[in-house]
């Protein structure tokens, strides 16, 4: 079939195209900026159909990769592979949605350069997609390192006052650590000998080897998601970002540090992940402790949603590396749901910056007075990121958190105590900002959602809200992947799979006579 | 059947929630109502055949929640004998506080969102209620959360009820940590969330560790222990409790229906649905018991020094909750949902009736300022004093004369008794003055209010009125409850072990032997609530209207523990000390000190220094002669050379 054949090249360059049709567009005059824009937006929401279209025709009941296309290029290295398999799928998707969202979200606040700006997106979009849908390792690190390039730009040019400084944090850390990414690509191929991804998945590589290739990516992916402490340039670049620059930033660009350890580092070096995993769990508690804490202290609204992502990706690490089935789909889920629960929240935030021009949280006060329809969306958002059942924030968190107590309870207490602290500053902020008083006499006119913002954010409620009830939607899709990827880890390390502790189905003598004759049983 | 019950109030809250600005405040106000009662009424349609014959529980499959490897959740409506008696409480109470609030709230600008977080409320506690599995009562749980607090914060101009709000739900959160590692906790035991796969598999876990802070620890102990959290948390006990007279910033409709009848018994609830558990480990319901007789005695402390109305009944609450907890404590789980039960429908009466007294007098809440005003408002004082009387438990003992309270009260005293051991005298005896401080309270409470001379202003009391019949009717329906659901249900909750067991089924555990202990106590035991009462009574009575002058003498001779009581055992400024302060401080220093100073100034920026510097210094490397360039590549040059002979010679 030609679709499915090509359906990723497809995703992956439609939005070059409409790039194209943005540059052939002249004039900076009103109507061919309005035009401009209307190029954008239909680039993007045809990009999303394609999306859909895509994970309808996915099979969601094996593990291998699909739609695959293996081209030789350039010489016999490096192939123009793509595919896609569970664990990929969704993050195109999610790209997908969240773009047309994010042209919306700039389309009155973005007056200067528009053409330059939505050029920008549409190759952020291309290259975002890349990262997903190739399979071979050279590439991933073009599509991976260019994602730096139009998001610096669009830091850089239409940032807010202090976005030189900002850019300067963010290219330093992410480029750092890319560079000791690009050696181990160069390294997996000495050892491998191809960059295809599906065949470096059944390499073995040295167990020594392994340690550093699995630290040369971890230095990388741990900046890009980020985990703590490598999460400072984090709070800058979205302080600085325009709205939909936050949106992509939350929503896309730390999911690429997440599939990253779950495409390479658990594969490819399992025995360096088993071996680092009590330092990612430490790292990870230390985010969702840390940064939470953080977060209730700040009075800049970006900021404080910021750092609340940073504790959320620390689930997402501790689920990943948990190695079980739960941890892994719980990691995922998070991911996805953060993506638009997050990209949701800059949206919010960008709704009454829009009106406002400040991000201080003393700022506001009072605004459900005025606007209800705004109070409600952010209620139903705030939730999801406290992770309150019923919101899909929640299925992510409990699952990350049964998957870390199979493994460790120490980790497990101290990562619960996330859902306090995120109930804290959460509410704080809801409290501060939407509920009060209106006092203030600069917010007594301000106006409630109006019909484009309604229509970027209706969506990502209901999304958030359906996948709470009905998750499985997304977790069928990932779970034949995930199933493979947890039964090669589990094979590759000797770790003991996930089982219940009291043998269920045992009559009781027989537990107990097991029980005390192997002690060990019941503690590991 | 269930599906209506459980989904009729959703329904209800999306229509009054989305389009209650558009088809406006009275159709919202109806059709929640409506649909409330229609729940009602299928609820008891469910729930009169377990009562009178022996049906079995059933389950329904609504769809799939979270499945994933081993972990099958499903959303899924269960029906047994305990469930069955929480539809009732919850829909019968629910409904009338719905059928109240017409007119409570009549002039309010936002009734159509209030009576839409109502509704919801409702719906998160029946899927409480009707929850398979722990983690679809956990979605109730904070389901019930979340409309709470919405509904304390209902009024959210004023900044106590944001505050007060957000107290509710992070406290409650504390609690829900522990609920939440419970549950981790069972999966990792036995690999099934389900509730009956979980006492089915019990057997299997006696004698099992778990490997828990650094140490192995018996597994059924720690699990029910932090599942109990989750319910210290949501029922308020000692400890966790501060948030609930917090709580009272709410409508007074909310306070009856959340903070009195319903969510605040969830813990009672999960409690009891996890019986099997619980009776597996006695260090679990040792703590049950102890925590229970405390809470007990210490909110009745606090009760009786407290000037507004609400936090009077607030404590008294949270103390009735401390006595169902020991009932379930000691084993006699249904003792204890048996004053779950007529607590439900006397503490809401009381609460209707203040928010009758509130309503009369323009939102005065303070008893300081009332006073006087039974001839008022004749109804609401004989209801209100029927309501006084079921709480304090008046009654007869040994015959089936008195109220609600006197049936169910007594049941949790006399099994305390009947438990025996040090811990079950001390459950005992708080249980006992605890008493004695509930009536005193309730009737100065009473006293206050309604007797003596007025201290209102006179503008107010001239204007005091009695309520509308759309608040009476929902007072008449809870006063019926008040008497009689004690003396009709005694039968089934206590009086013989064989007609207990029957009625529950496998819903709940029945222990025999502490029933038929119960009704052996010494007539001692059956007289020592009654006699409290009477004490407490006359005490109240000598206190607030022979010697109105005498509580300011007290207050004055004894400023010590007045302050410690009315400052409520000086629990907020505590916990302001050691978390919320140190909270925001260490949350300062990580981010000021930590990120700013050490990451970004020192390391990052430091960094940025560093690499100029090394960068100027090869700027001057590059001088331009040919023969600097040409020395250092034969420099170079030769440690390559020595190198690959080093390393050659080394690996050949």
């Amino acid at each position: 079939m030609i679709l499915s054949n090509n359906i990723l090249t497809i995703v992956t360059f439609l939005p070059l195209v409409g790039a194209f049709f943005i540059l052939l567009t002249p004039g900076r005059d009103e109507v061919s900026v309005l035009n401009i824009k209307r190029i954008a937006l239909a680039t993007t929401v045809v990009t999303f159909i394609f999306t859909l279209v895509m994970w309808g025709m996915f099979d969601s009941s094996t593990a291998d990769f699909q739609f695959v296309q293996n081209h030789a290029w350039l010489g016999d290295v490096i192939g123009y592979r793509m595919g896609v398999d569970g664990i990929s799928v969704l993050f195109i998707v999610l790209t997908g949605l969240l773009m047309p969202m994010c042209i919306l979200a700039s389309w009155d606040s973005i007056n200067n350069r528009v053409r330059e700006y939505m050029l920008l997106f549409l190759v952020l979009e291309t290259l975002m997609i890349g990262v997903f849908a190739t399979l071979d390792l050279a590439m991933f690190y073009v599509f991976f390192e260019g994602t730096l390039i139009p998001m610096f730009l669009i830091i850089g040019i239409w940032g807010g006052k202090r976005r030189i400084q900002a850019t300067y944090k963010f290219f330093f850390y992410t480029f750092t650590g890319s560079v000791l990414m690009l050696l181990a690509i160069m390294a997996m191929y000495w050892i491998g000998g191809t960059t295809d991804i599906s065949r470096l998945l059944n390499v073995d590589f040295p167990p020594e080897a392994q340690t550093w290739l699995w630290l040369a990516f971890f230095a990388s992916l741990a900046v890009k998601m980020p985990m703590w402490p490598f999460h400072r340039w984090l709070p800058e670049a979205h302080v600085e970002a325009p709205t939909a620059g936050s949106v992509i930033l939350a929503a896309i660009l730390l999911k690429l540090g997440g599939y990253g350890f779950l495409r390479f580092s658990l594969p490819m070096f399992p025995d360096a992940s088993l071996m680092f995993s009590n330092f990612v769990f430490v790292l990870s508690v230390a985010a969702i402790i840390v940064t939470s804490l953080v977060a209730l202290v700040q009075t800049d609204v970006k900021k404080l949603i910021a750092y609340s992502s940073v504790a959320h990706m620390g689930f997402v690490t501790m689920g990943i590396f948990a190695g079980n089935i739960y941890g892994i789909q719980g990691a995922i889920f998070q991911m996805i749901s953060h993506g638009f629960v997050s990209g949701a929240l800059f949206l919010c935030v960008g709704v009454v910056y829009d009106r406002m021009h400040t991000r201080d949280i003393e700022a506001y006060g009072g605004l459900v007075e005025r606007m209800p329809k705004y109070a409600f969306a952010f209620m139903v958002f705030t939730m999801a990121n406290v992770g309150l059942p019923g919101t899909s924030g929640f299925v992510g968190e409990f699952l990350t958190l049964l998957a870390i107590f199979q493994v460790n309870t120490w980790f497990a207490i101290l990562a619960t105590t996330g859902v306090i602290l995120s109930a804290c500053y959460a509410l704080w902020l809801y409290r501060k900002v939407i509920f009060g008083a209106l006092e203030k006499e600069s917010l007594k006119s301000i106006l409630d959602l109006n019909r484009r913002e309604v229509l970027t954010l209706v969506p990502l409620v209901a999304l958030t809200i359906f996948f709470g009830f009905y998750p499985a939607p997304i977790l069928d899709a990932t779970n034949a992947s995930v199933q493979a990827l947890v039964d090669q880890y589990v094979a590759a390390t000797g770790i003991e799979p996930v089982v219940a502790h009291v043998d269920v189905s045992a009559p009781v003598a027989a537990t107990q006579a097991t029980e005390a004759a192997e002690p060990a049983h019941a503690s590991h | 059947m269930i599906q209506a019950i459980v989904f009729l109030p959703l329904l209800g809250a999306l229509v009054a929630g989305l389009f209650g600005s558009a088809i406006g405040h009275r159709p919202a106000e109806i059709i929640t109502t409506a649909l409330l009662g229609v729940a009602a009424l299928f609820s008891w349609i469910v729930f009169i055949p377990f009562w009178l014959g022996h049906p079995e529980p059933y389950s329904v499959e609504v769809m799939r929640w979270v499945v994933v490897g081993d972990l099958d959740l499903r959303w899924m409506l269960r029906v047994d004998t305990l469930t069955a008696i929480m539809l009732v409480v919850v829909t019968t109470v629910s409904s009338l506080v719905h059928l109240y609030s017409i007119g409570y709230m009549h002039d309010d600008p936002h009734r159509a969102r209030f009576f839409a977080y109502l509704s919801l409320f409702t719906f998160a506690m029946l899927m409480l209620v009707t929850a398979d599995n722990f983690l679809q009562m956990f979605f109730g749980w904070e389901g019930v959360g979340l409309a709470s607090y919405l509904l304390i914060g209902f009024w959210y101009t004023k900044p106590s009820a944001n505050a007060a709000a957000m107290k509710a739900f992070v406290v409650n959160r504390v609690g829900d940590f522990g609920f939440a590692l419970g549950i981790f906790g069972t999966f990792y035991m036995l690999g099934t969330l389900g509730f009956d796969e979980t006492f089915a598999a019990l057997p299997a876990m006696e004698g099992a560790t778990i490997p828990f802070l650094g140490a192995n620890l018996d597994a059924i102990t720690v699990l029910c222990l932090l599942l109990f959290m989750g319910a210290m948390g949501k029922s308020a006990q000692f400890l966790l409790h501060t948030w609930l007279p917090d709580a009272m910033e709410g409508p007074t409709p909310v306070s009856a229906l959340i903070h009195a009848a319903t969510m605040v018994t969830a813990g009672v609830f999960m409690v009891a649905r996890l019986s099997p558990m619980f009776e597996m480990s006695e260090t679990a319901t040792l703590f049950v018991i102890y925590i229970g007789a405390i809470t007990a005695f210490f909110a009745a402390t606090v009760g009786l020094v407290q000037n507004d109305i609400k936090r009077v009944i607030a404590y008294s609450t949270c103390s009735q909750l401390g006595y169902m907890f020991v009932g379930l404590g000691v084993g006699a789980y249904s003792a204890g949902i048996f004053h779950l039960f007529t607590h439900a429908f006397f503490k809401a009466l009381l609460f209707l009736g203040a928010g009758s007294v509130i309503h009369a007098m323009h939102h005065e809440q303070d008893m300081r300022n009332m006073g006087g005003i039974a001839k008022k408002i004749p109804i609401t004082y004989w209801l209100m004093i029927v309501g006084t009387l079921a709480l304090t438990g008046v009654g007869i003992p040994g015959t089936p004369l008195g109220f609600a309270g006197f049936f169910s009260k007594d049941a949790i005293i006399e099994s305390a008794y009947a438990f025996g051991g040090w811990s079950g005298s001390f459950a005992f005896w708080s249980l006992v003055i605890a008493a004695l401080f509930t009536s005193f309270y309730s009737w100065r409470l009473i006293h206050l209010t309604f007797h003596g001379k007025t201290r209102a202003d006179h503008h107010t009391f001239d204007h005091a009125h009695e309520s509308p019949n759309v608040m009476l009717v929902p007072l008449y329906v809870l006063a019926a409850g008040a008497v009689l659901s004690g003396v009709l249900f005694y039968g089934v909750f206590f009086e013989h072990a064989e007609h207990v067991a029957e009625f529950f089924g496998v819903s709940l555990v029945v222990d025999a032997h502490i029933l038929e202990e119960a009704h052996h106590v010494p007539t001692w035991v059956k007289w020592s609530a009654t006699a409290a009462m009477v004490v407490g009574f006359i005490t109240a009575w000598y206190m607030y209207i022979r010697r109105p002058e005498a509580p300011k003498e007290l207050a004055r001779e004894h400023p010590g523990l007045y302050q410690f009581l009315l400052n409520k055992w000086y629990f907020d400024e505590l916990y302001d000390a050691i978390f919320v302060k140190p909270a925001r401080w260490i949350g300062n220093a990580l981010w000021k000190g930590f990120d700013d100073w050490f990451v970004d100034q020192t390391i990052v920026e430091g960094l940025g220094r560093r690499v100029r510097q090394v960068t100027d210094q090869v700027t001057r490397l590059q001088s331009g002669y040919l023969y600097h360039y040409a020395f250092a590549m034969l420099i170079g040059v030769a440690a390559l050379i020595t190198w690959a002979i080093a390393a050659g010679g080394l690996l050949g």
